[in-house]
């Protein structure tokens, strides 16, 4: 292939920084014509009246309405007045920034419609349509730019796939090495159908869009997985995932159908007429109504769906299966964004080539499921919400602790991102819509840069194994230094109250949001304390991470030798992202500086924020209570959560610094001394010996009875009717060859012998008998036209 | 006139007088035409009856100058003065080609008997069968 397959690398890469700018220029508009701020947080400005009223409006009136609600429709969801006053004082206080632009609209800013209907039957439509808000705005903007920086980044990093290549891994049965020809042209093929496609789930219009596309997302990230396909780790990694993935997909199939069962429309914002009228309301208008100020409802089509299944209480089944639709939508998340239990694909999905890990783990497929529950977020219930937040928060603690004794670089990595989509998946279930949003979007940042700086070390020593390195810091200084900068905004390190990375904002949020969450609700409290712990130990293996790579002496002399830094076109990306990581949630209004809620991207994303979700609201079946989000930016939680956050990054980076930089403590011994916990976190807490014990062999030792029953029983069957059916028309077969066919042609050949006899009579040989027949037949021919002819 | 002699040798009294007029015609096309048709069935006779080799293409050349005579009499501007019915030079050259082909056709004959008689010591036809179908 040689030079010429770069073409492939520049027209992916054009097209990704295509997509970037006009991103950009998409933003720009958009900031243009709606400004930064939100408009729409009055609801939250006076949190705990649920009921949508004027500022300006009475007390007794807002009461009145309330009062009139509770009655009227007997809504699912409680609203929970708070301590009105001392609340609205504190947020007064805290956000004169978001509350400029506050009052002015009541809905959120969104455009959608339908450019093209793919099925139209009956009243199923499955169309490709568009659903735009500051959220699609703010992801367009970081998936471009992180696959932008990857794009540029994988240019140098898949140069020897430019040449034929001979692939170490890979031994054949003659003993030699695989040499096959190199795949660059194809790597960034599936790159870009990869952007392309998470692209398409962030601006579906309808959830079956965003099922194809998520589908289209699944079968990039096996390909890309999958790339070094001969190696069996690589295919049965790819499988892995995609199979895991299968089985988040069916809860995801069934959500699709209790919503279009009972609700008949997939459209998120509704489906427009020609004249752009709404003529069937969308998802969210169905679930939260306009009129009764975005409350969360059970939505008439599911009471009427479970009347028409012959409920008892229709009231009850409707919400039951607003709940079993929330809980499918959520169960397609939990596989893509590798959450507890569906996390096993994502460690094994680091045999694919570390560009590709960037991707996958920062601005696409795991981001994939995080963004779904946020998008999804007005159509969950709060008992939908609590069970997220337990997933989540189970997953961040596994995630992180499994981290800690992982050894290779790029599973420490991986498990780190499966914590931190605990994390995003844990702010969104206690309520925190704009932390988890904001963790996303950081994290896509920091991720990446972490992993594009990992591939850089893989691709100087060509190893993995972190023990086999040291001391890097020396001989590729940007890489080092960059990673630095990612494990520091990963930690959510910043000095408390005032600035910090963009870990910190986001960080912060999540734990405020859990610790308001847990003030509410006593009986889940612990959960802010598990996520307490999971940010100390992010911290600890984080910075066992770049010390055992980057700091002390080299433990592998050879390796340390060859060891480069990378070249430009693959430290650049590096510097960009490090650059965002450090920016990216920063205020940027100088007299606010010290206020998170101040950074323009927050501004964005509570611009975003679905209608009604501002508020306190409670569960019917379970007795939790979602605060309002806003709630957490109180002085008090904010401060206390910020500085729990920041003493346990500390002391986790401490503990750090002790065993793996000042050596103070020795990990080996730490080792010996916690023997079966180190056991037990060696092996990610057996989940995949759990897997293969529950799933795995009752379904191969099942596979295996189906295969006997097929050969004893089908197969014994299907062969002896083969014989039979083989011994009668063979029999059957000759009968009809030998009477018709060869009797119809011996006959034919028969009857020619015998005319062929009887003619040959007549040819005697002798000249004179020839003579007389010439004579006889003169004689004819004259008689013949003398009198035959005449007439 | 076929039918006319018919009804002289019926007629035992015409039949003489009838054979007297057409003796005492001038020699026409009628004469000639009779000469070649018996020529041309003693030629055939001869054929059928030979089974000397040599008498056969005797019979052979009868019956070819039988055809010949009526070529010539069919295209002499004597016998038929009518130029409409008449063959003319044609009738002339044809005979002349029919000359030519009977000497062709003798030679190789003679040269096919002189072969036989060499393989069999014989120049009887009924023994020259072994072409029979």
């Amino acid at each position: 292939m040689g030079a010429s397959g770069r073409g492939a690398g520049y027209v992916a890469t054009g097209a990704i920084l295509g997509g970037f700018v006009l991103s950009l220029a998409a933003m720009i508009c958009w900031i243009d014509a709606h400004g930064v701020t939100a408009g729409h947080h009055s609801d939250a400005a006076d949190s705990g009246h649920a009921v949508l009223v004027p500022p300006e409006a009475s007390e007794t009136e807002a009461s009145k309405t309330l009062e009139t609600r509770l009655v009227s429709s007997a809504p699912i969801v409680r609203p929970v007045a708070a301590a009105d006053g001392e609340h609205a004082e504190s947020h007064d206080g805290g956000h004169g920034a978001h509350s400029q632009g506050a009052h002015t609209t009541t809905t959120k800013v969104a455009y959608f419609d339908d450019w093209y209907t793919l099925v139209g039957l009956g009243n199923l439509k499955i169309t490709i349509g568009y659903y735009i808000d500051a959220l699609t705005v703010v992801m367009f903007c970081m998936i471009t730019l992180i696959a932008t920086c990857i794009h540029f980044y994988a240019m140098g990093y898949m140069h020897e796939e430019l040449e034929d290549v001979t692939d170490h891994e890979v031994t054949l049965s003659n003993g030699e090495h695989l040499h096959r020809k190199g795949r660059y042209y194809r790597f960034f093929q599936y790159m870009s159908l990869f952007c392309f496609s998470m692209l398409g789930i962030v601006i579906a219009g309808n959830i079956a869009m965003t099922f194809i596309f998520w589908e289209l997302v699944g079968i990039c990230s096996y390909f890309l997985i999958g790339f070094y396909i001969e190696r069996k780790s690589a295919s049965t990694a790819a499988n892995k995932a995609f199979i895991v993935n299968r089985v988040g997909d069916v809860g995801m199939i069934i959500g699709l159908m209790a919503l279009w069962g009972s609700l008949g429309t997939f459209s998120f914002g509704g489906e427009k007429n020609g004249a752009g009228e709404i003529v069937k309301p969308g998802l969210f208008e169905q679930v939260r109504p306009e009129e009764e100020g975005y409350q969360l409802q059970t939505p008439e089509g599911m009471e009427k769906r479970a009347k028409v299944m012959g409920a008892e209480d229709p009231a009850y089944t409707g919400h039951l299966l607003l709940v079993v639709a929330g809980l499918g939508i959520f169960c397609g998340c939990v596989g893509k964004s590798a959450q507890f239990p569906l996390h096993v694909w994502l460690p094994d999905a680091m045999e694919g080539p570390t560009p590709v890990s960037a991707l996958v783990h920062s601005a696409t497929m795991v981001a994939a499921g995080v963004f779904l529950v946020g998008r999804f977020y007005p159509m969950f219930t709060p008992e939908v919400l609590l069970i997220i937040a337990i997933i989540g928060c189970i997953t961040l603690f596994m995630a992180a602790t499994i981290a800690i004794t992982a050894t290779d670089i790029k599973r420490v990595l991986a498990y780190s991102t499966l914590s931190q989509l605990g994390y995003m998946m844990f702010a969104l279930g206690v309520g925190g819509w704009v932390a988890g949003m904001l963790h996303l979007i950081t994290h896509a940042f920091f991720k990446s840069l972490l992993f594009m700086c990992s591939g850089s070390v893989i691709h100087a020593v060509h190893t993995n194994e972190m023990p086999q390195m040291g001391g890097l810091r020396r001989k590729m200084p940007i890489t080092a230094y960059t990673m630095l900068i990612g494990c520091l905004a990963i930690i959510g390190a910043g000095v408390p109250t005032i600035v910090g990375l963009s870990g910190y904002y986001s960080k912060d949020a999540i734990l405020a949001q859990a610790l308001h969450f847990g003030k509410n609700n006593a009986a889940w409290n612990v959960m802010f304390y598990v996520a307490a712990g999971g940010a100390a130990i992010t911290a600890f293996y984080m910075f066992r991470l770049w010390f055992m790579t980057f700091v002390g002496s080299p433990r592998e002399q050879h390796r340390y030798d060859h060891a480069h830094e990378s070249p430009r076109v693959m430290w650049m990306p590096l510097a960009v992202l490090a650059f965002f990581a450090i920016f990216i949630a920063m205020p940027a209004d100088i007299e606010n500086f010290t206020n998170p809620a101040a950074s323009p991207l927050v501004q964005m994303l509570e611009q975003g924020r679905p209608d009604g979700t501002g508020v306190d609201f409670s569960g019917q079946l379970a007795a939790v209570m979602m605060p309002n989000e806003h709630g957490s930016h109180d002085e008090e939680i904010h401060l206390t959560a910020g500085m729990i956050a920041f003493g346990t990054a500390l002391s986790g980076l401490l503990l750090a610094c002790c065993m793996y930089w000042w050596r103070l403590i020795n990990p080996a011994e730490v080792r010996s001394m916690f023997a079966p916990i180190y056991r037990f976190l060696l092996n990610k807490w057996w989940f995949d010996e759990l897997y293969d014990k529950i799933f795995i062999r009752p379904t191969l030792w099942f596979g295996r009875c189906a295969a006997g029953f097929d050969r004893g029983c089908i197969d014994w069957l299907i062969d002896h009717l083969a014989v039979v059916t083989r011994w009668f028309t063979s029999g059957f077969d000759r009968w009809i060859d030998q009477t018709f066919v060869d009797g119809l042609a011996n006959w034919i050949a028969r009857k020619t012998y015998r005319v062929g006899l009887w003619l040959r009579k007549v040819q005697t040989g002798r000249l004179r008998q020839y003579v007389v027949f010439i004579l006889v037949g003169t004689v004819a021919m004259y008689l013949l036209a003398t009198f035959g002819l005449t007439k | 006139m076929f039918l006319e002699a018919v009804d002289v040798f019926e007629k035992k009294d015409s039949k003489r007088k009838a054979m007297i007029d057409f003796l005492s015609q001038p020699v026409g096309l009628t004469h000639y035409l009779i000469v070649g048709a018996v020529m041309f069935v003693a030629g055939l006779v001869c054929m059928a009856t030979k089974r000397n080799a040599l008498g056969v293409l005797m019979g052979i050349e009868l019956v070819l100058n039988g055809a010949n005579l009526n070529f010539v009499a069919f295209g002499s501007g004597f016998l038929i003065r009518n130029p409409a019915y008449q063959l003319g030079l044609d009738g002339q050259i044809i005979s002349l080609f029919v000359i030519v082909l009977a000497a062709a056709e003798a030679a190789i004959a003679l040269a096919i008997v002189l072969n036989f008689y060499n393989n069999h010591s014989t120049v009887d036809v009924d023994r020259a069968d072994e072409l029979k179908g």
